[in-house]
């Protein structure tokens, strides 16, 4: 991992080397070190304790999610390329029979399941929102949550910062469009800080999600118009196209009105999030410093094992 | 030409916007038009006018009142005459 060569293939091939990785056979899913998942867990502690002064409800969610909210919230609109269903079999034994033979046969067996209710969260707070929306009105102050999810995208590659499953902390401010505002230039300064103490170059950028079609490249210029997005980008496969490691998310009502969460005097909330993809900034890390962890400079050791 | 717009977007049952009350001039944004409705209605008219908007002209300002989508309609109907 010389710090000269910035291409994702030979990145990925040095972390297997290194045993930092381990293939599974298929891109974007891989088996993570026991060094790798320290630095995460490091890293999450230093997120925790940066946001500790705000007491944020923490809520920790599984990987998949009521497909019915995913639908709801608006995803197959913007991302229908990126949303993963899990499928089951639900039939019987002669339908089983006839399975085992589709797959003897080498033939597409799949056709033999059927969409279960739960689809793969794609990011860490789709599930929060009919969640708190069910308790009632938002109180004036608003409502903070930090959440953690494994989280998936149907986007294989053999960019290790573009994996299918990986983690994303987040910490989802709700309430009105001044309070999530400032919430989010708190981060926006606070993120920024907490990178460069890991010694890490970065830069905050305007940015815009990947919204699917030519519909999707005028959501797109919608978002970057209205200065939804902003992402926290560190170099790790390319020095020209940096990688998002943060993300700085605005999402005015689209939350409030799909779920209808108000304040009691029925105005819908604002929201807005803030998310750190653990195993982009676990990359940068390893990219940057080495393979080693425990032969990090002083300082980045400091930042992270004093925590 | 602003009252084919007009009459083609108020029968369109994805973009729930009166725009019979609307002004030409009236900014549509304002008047509740979100994001995925206005990408409905881009789609509506390019199949309408048998026209297909360039990227530089996917923008908010496009779509943001009556107006400005006639100004783009004709532009681009004008092109392909």
């Amino acid at each position: 991992m010389d710090a000269k060569t910035f291409d994702s293939k030979s990145l990925l091939d040095s972390l297997f080397e290194n045993g930092i990785l381990f293939e599974s056979g298929i891109d974007g899913l891989y088996g993570r070190s026991g060094a790798f998942e320290e630095v995460i867990e490091r890293f999450e502690r230093l997120v925790t304790r940066l946001g500790a002064p705000d007491k944020a409800t923490r809520i920790h969610f599984p990987p998949g999610m009521s497909r019915a909210t995913l639908e709801k919230s608006g995803y197959m609109k913007s991302f229908p390329q990126l949303a993963g269903c899990v499928h089951s079999f639900m039939g019987g034994e002669r339908e089983h029979a006839q399975l085992l033979g589709m797959i003897a046969d080498g033939g597409d067996w799949t056709e033999l399941q059927k969409a279960t209710d739960v689809a793969l969260t794609p990011a860490a707070c789709y599930p929060l929102y009919p969640t708190i929306a069910a308790r009632g009105p938002v109180p004036a102050q608003g409502l903070l949550f930090e959440l953690s999810s494994y989280c998936f995208r149907h986007e294989p590659s053999k960019d290790p910062a573009r994996m299918q499953l990986f983690r994303m902390r987040e910490f989802v401010k709700i309430g009105t469009a001044e309070q999530v505002r400032s919430f989010r230039e708190s981060w926006l300064k606070r993120g920024k800080a907490m990178i460069e103490s890991l010694d890490l170059p970065c830069e905050v950028d305007l940015a815009n999600d990947p919204f699917f079609g030519r519909g999707g490249k005028m959501m797109a210029n919608n978002q970057r118009d209205q200065g939804l997005k902003f992402e926290l980008l560190i170099p790790v496969t390319s020095i020209e196209k940096p990688t998002a490691c943060l993300s700085f998310n605005y999402h005015q009502d689209h939350f409030g009105r799909t779920w209808g969460l108000k304040f009691a005097d029925g105005e819908f909330c604002h929201s807005a999030c803030v998310g750190f993809g653990l195993e982009r900034v676990a990359l940068a890390l390893f990219r940057h410093h080495g393979p080693d962890a425990d032969a990090w400079p002083a300082a980045v050791r400091d930042v992270l094992w004093s925590v | 030409m602003i009252d084919q717009i007009r009459s083609l977007l108020e029968q369109h049952p994805m973009i729930p916007l009166n725009f019979g009350a609307l002004a030409d001039d009236a900014n549509l944004y304002d008047a509740g038009l979100t994001s995925f409705a206005s990408v409905q209605m881009m789609l509506a008219l390019e199949e309408e006018f048998d026209i297909e908007f360039p990227e530089t002209m996917l923008t908010r300002r496009t779509f943001s009142s009556l107006a400005n989508i006639a100004d783009a309609v004709s532009q681009l109907t004008r092109k392909a005459a």
